[in-house]
């Protein structure tokens, strides 16, 4: 490993490793857990979202919404209950750290959701985990019930008059469950279909139209590192805007793939590929990266990013030095998104990992809302038949032009998410597309009539 | 006659055009109030909003205002400065506030419906030729006007199921379904019977019905008139008639005192189907089931076509003066009818002072289901109650005849449509009598009857009724009637004339209507005709109040205890 790549800061997923640490309440508290919890309850619950809003910590889950003004939005006014969901249905291809934090800390996460949620003044709080993770969900269910056991959750907590229920609540394998209005919807019992914002807004119409806040797994568990820290100890990791630390998960054809806790803007992303992660693969060349999950817009290898930052401060990288935060993706055009790199070599065919993606985003879209019902099949069927021998010239145009016709266009942000990957990969590759086209021309006779 | 309520106004700015729109309404109905069409399909103004469509997206912008002080931000030349959103806003789901700048004709919203319209295009199937919506097909009407006017799309189609039974009264094919929700919205908001639902997702998302459950509630057809395409179908009307053939005329549904406003669709006199006409006041955009069936009667088996007397056909001017014959210098009864327009009731009532005949009165009554169709079965009983037939509120039967013609104290009766049987005469008394009925349906009255006046349906006279919400509403003739038979409010005049030897015919409607509304102490009083051709007037029911109504609370309507409580 380079000498110059810092060393992982490992926050969250301090006992993840650890051989001698399970899931247990008993790890946990030998630990120092539910200190925190009890630090919390000395606070008052206004103090607390003032440490979170200190530290500034932003949401995990992908769209990087400083957590502590998500909180303030909240219309405490309404005299309704007010309810704490955690987004635990990580399904984003190419992100799997919510689920390593369930599975080898889930009391980390109970700690975390009841800080939160004495801060907030939840007396009802969820975790809507995905479907798939059945064993996550048994590990949680047995969790809550050692936490209720020793106080630190459900009825008079720590023996205080604060109570609140944990539930965790499983999802039938949706997609579109972790758009928060989706979610909500699908939580109350019905197809998630996500809500219009306006008027729905989950901090003022939210879980029964009641004021509700989401938050990320990561998130969640980040509030109780802010309260053993302290905001203000807090906000000094990472950088300014860019506060604590980020799991990445990267996947794709490096050496070693997995997940990697990392201050935020403390590596770049040619040094999480190359030395942390152990390189390419002998012979290989990198081609593309996609660095916050498979809806975050495609990075070719060879391009230069240029601009100014928010600060001010100009920078020309190459995809090398884009520094893995929240603002180094979206200053080169992309996102972090949820934190899931994607790393393509050179023996990627693009148009067919484009294919994958909508094929992914066909599947999983609720067909609500036309534009993405419609489009993302058709952007389906289109690199289906271009990746079947079927391509023509203009398809690449066709997709650019479909996914246009998406994007801003929908209910939710699905719509964004289906439409950036096909734009980003057609424009930054449109030689690959053409040549598709020009190969499969080949055997054709020009003569023949186009299929309608 | 009550007035009704201002509204407030805002100014917004549509398309750089400052105009004036009431507070709080969306943008496609402000737009649509100056004259701009916002293309939509899933936005209803009777539903909830569900915003996915995607079809009415607009520009929209407010005054922007300083952050810290409040202040409004002004532009160079002292307006203020508008903060446009970025991306379109659904027009359904964006209210109007003062200053709101939309625009509905930029190349953004020419862009976006050319967008959705090929999105909505690319899995439904190109058979127009075949489809029964053809015509009044907002697919069709939105793709002619803002889709692009050929098709980029080479894949397959989607393929869903066709010609599936929802109930027994509707037919779906899913293919050309566009999934704008408005049917599962109607059945749970309007018809409280939560029976459809989406299965599958993503562009393979299918409309059904729940397993084990069928759309057959008695506002199942309203599904079928708000699917904006040909997915839902009539099954009673499906491949009857092209709808551009077909002429509409208003009318007014004679089911019950709910007084829903139709529209009576009609091809070379016959009539193919009733559908809703809006109206806020009584039934929004909806009706029931069972009230489009009711145009069937017009040519059923026991519709009297003909005049007669003793059993054989004659003229019906014949039939007037053997009526008249019958009738005059007897003990005269009257049995008036709550079906009868009001015109008919005024004129009965005169004919009844004239003839110091008796007046006997009936209603019909059901089951109220709280929304269109009411328990009062019968389109104008407060009709009869403003013509003065009665001061009472009519009884399910008609004992009190009975035992005057026990009594002999009366014997001949001009029954109006009414079932002597049914409505508790017996066959006895029934036998004393000379009759003369009138009616547009055989029986027992009209087969005792010495003469029988054949009456017009509701569909082949103009008229008016008198809701259960005291809102009076009048009705066009939809279809010519059957040849040689006058209405009932020319005969009614007729035997007017008769029997107080006038010339004076009150013929037209105009002229029962002079009559009516010159009256004194009336709430009809001064109520020019022309008035109530131009829309509902309500009327004070007040001095009814204390008898007590049969309807229940149910769709724009409050019982009077209700109201003065």
């Amino acid at each position: 490993m380079n000498s110059s790549t810092p060393k992982e800061r490992r926050i969250i997923l301090k006992h993840a490793d650890d051989p001698k640490y399970s899931n247990q309440i008993g790890c946990y508290l030998r630990e120092g857990g539910y200190e925190n919890l009890k630090k919390a309850f000395s606070m008052k619950p206004d103090e607390v979202g003032e440490e979170v809003l200190k530290s500034g910590v932003r949401g995990r889950g992908g769209a990087g919404f400083p957590a502590g003004m998500k909180w303030k939005f909240l219309d405490r006014k309404s005299g309704k209950p007010i309810y704490l969901i955690c987004n635990a249905d990580e399904s984003e291809p190419g992100t799997f750290k919510d689920r390593q934090i369930m599975y080898k800390d889930p009391h980390q996460l109970i700690e975390g959701m009841m800080i939160a949620a004495f801060a907030i003044g939840a007396k009802q709080a969820f975790i809507y985990i995905r479907a798939e993770f059945h064993e996550g969900a048994r590990i949680l269910d047995r969790a809550i019930i050692e936490a209720k056991k020793a106080g630190f959750c459900g009825d008079q907590i720590l023996g205080t008059d604060y109570s609140c229920d944990l539930v965790v609540h499983r999802g039938a394998g949706a997609y579109i469950c972790g758009e928060e209005t989706g979610l909500i919807e699908s939580l109350e019992g019905k197809r998630p279909n996500p809500r219009i914002k306006p008027p729905y807004f989950p901090a003022v119409l939210g879980l029964y139209q009641c004021p509700t806040i989401v938050n990320n797994v990561e998130t969640l568990c980040n509030v109780r590192h802010i309260i053993e820290m302290g905001g203000e100890e807090f906000s000094k990791i990472g950088k300014p805007n860019n506060t604590g630390t980020r799991i990445w998960c990267v996947s794709g054809q490096v050496m070693n793939p997995g997940y990697y806790e990392f201050e935020c803007g403390s590596l770049t992303l040619g040094q999480m590929i190359f030395d942390v992660c152990g390189g390419l693969q002998p012979g290989r060349s990198l081609k593309a990266v996609i660095p916050g999950g498979s809806s975050a817009k495609v990075l070719r290898a060879d391009e230069r990013f240029t601009g100014s930052l928010k600060d001010g401060t100009e920078f020309d990288w190459g995809l090398e030095d884009i520094p893995l935060d929240f603002d180094g993706p979206m200053s080169a055009g992309s996102m972090s998104g949820s934190g899931g790199i994607i790393v393509m070599d050179d023996t990627v065919d693009i148009v067919e990992a484009m294919a994958n993606v909508n094929a992914f985003y066909a599947h999983e879209s609720c067909g609500q809302c036309t534009p993405c019902r419609e489009g993302s099949l058709w952007m389906r069927k289109i690199s289906q038949r271009m990746c079947s021998g079927g391509a023509r010239e203009e398809d690449a145009d066709l997709l650019l032009s479909v996914a246009k016709q998406i994007e801003g266009r929908t209910i939710c942000a699905f719509g964004e998410a289906a439409a950036w990957p096909t734009q980003s990969f057609v424009t930054k590759f449109k030689d690959d597309f053409i040549r598709k086209a020009t190969d499969s021309q080949k055997d054709r006779d020009p003569k023949s009539l186009q299929l309608i | 006659m009550i007035s009704p309520e201002k509204e407030e106004f805002v100014v917004i700015t549509l398309n750089g055009t400052e105009v004036e729109v009431p507070n709080g309404i969306n943008a496609v109905e402000a737009a649509a109030l100056h004259g701009k069409e916002v293309p939509h399909y899933c936005y209803h103004p009777k539903l909830s909003i569900a915003g996915n469509c995607r079809m009415c997206l607009v520009e929209m912008g407010t005054p922007m205002r300083d952050r810290a002080t409040g202040e409004p931000i002004l532009e160079d030349n002292g307006g203020p400065k508008i903060g446009w959103v970025p991306k379109p806003v659904i027009g359904c789901a964006t209210n109007v506030s003062p200053g709101m700048h939309i625009r509905t004709e930029s190349d953004l919203v020419n862009e976006c419906r050319e967008g959705i319209m090929e999105f909505l295009l690319v899995n439904h199937p190109l058979d127009c030729p075949i489809c029964d919506q053809a015509g009044e097909c907002r697919l069709q009407e939105f793709a002619t006007d803002y889709g692009r006017g050929y098709s980029r799309y080479i894949e397959r189609k989607n393929v869903k199921p066709k010609r599936t039974r929802l109930g027994p009264r509707v037919t779906l094919d899913d293919e050309r379904c566009i999934l704008c929700s408005r049917c599962i919205r109607f059945s749970q908001e309007v018809a409280k019977d939560d029976v459809l639902g989406f299965v599958d997702r993503g562009s393979f998302s299918t409309l059904t019905c729940f397993p084990g459950k069928e759309l057959a509630n008695n506002y199942s057809l309203n599904t079928v008139d708000i699917c904006p395409v040909g997915a839902l179908t009539s099954t009673d009307f499906r491949f009857k008639m092209r709808v551009w053939f077909l002429k509409e005329s208003k009318s007014i549904c004679s089911e019950s005192s709910s007084g829903c406003n139709t529209l009576v669709s009609s091809r070379e006199g016959v009539i193919q189907r009733i559908t809703p006409r809006r109206n806020d006041l009584v039934n929004d955009t909806w009706m029931t089931d069972s009230g489009r069936e009711l145009y069937k009667s017009v040519q059923s088996e026991d519709r009297i076509r003909r005049p007669s007397a003793d059993g054989s056909d004659l003229p019906l001017e014949d039939a007037i003066s053997r009526a008249f014959e019958t009738l005059k210098e007897k003990k005269l009864g009257l049995v008036a009818n709550c079906r009868s327009t009001l015109e008919e009731q005024f004129l009965t009532q005169r004919l009844a002072e004239l003839t110091d005949a008796k007046v006997f009165i009936r209603g019909h009554f059901g089951e109220d289901d709280g929304i269109l169709l009411s328990a009062d079965r019968t389109p104008n009983l407060r009709g009869a109650l403003v013509a003065g037939l009665t001061n009472q509120y009519p009884a399910e039967h008609l004992n009190e005849l009975n035992q005057s013609i026990s009594d002999g104290e009366i014997d001949a009766l001009l029954v109006i449509g009414e079932d002597l049987l049914e409505s508790g005469i017996t066959q006895e008394n029934l036998d004393k009598i000379s009759l003369v009925f009138m009616g547009t349906t055989q029986n027992s009255s009209s087969s005792s009857a010495n003469v029988v006046l054949p009456g017009l349906s509701v569909f082949e006279k103009s008229g008016s009724f008198i809701n259960r919400s005291f809102l009076l509403q009048c009705f066009d003739q939809a279809i010519p009637g059957p040849a040689g038979l006058l209405s009932e409010c020319k005969i009614l005049s007729k035997l007017v004339n008769l029997f107080s030897n006038e010339t004076k015919v009150l013929s037209e409607l105009h002229d029962v209507w002079q009559a009516m509304s010159s009256m004194e102490d009336s709430v009809l009083s001064g109520i020019e005709f022309s008035e109530i051709k131009k829309g509902a007037v309500q009327l004070d029911g007040s001095k009814w109040k204390h008898l007590s109504f049969v309807e229940k609370e149910a769709l724009h309507h409050k019982p009077m205890d209700l109201i003065t409580a």
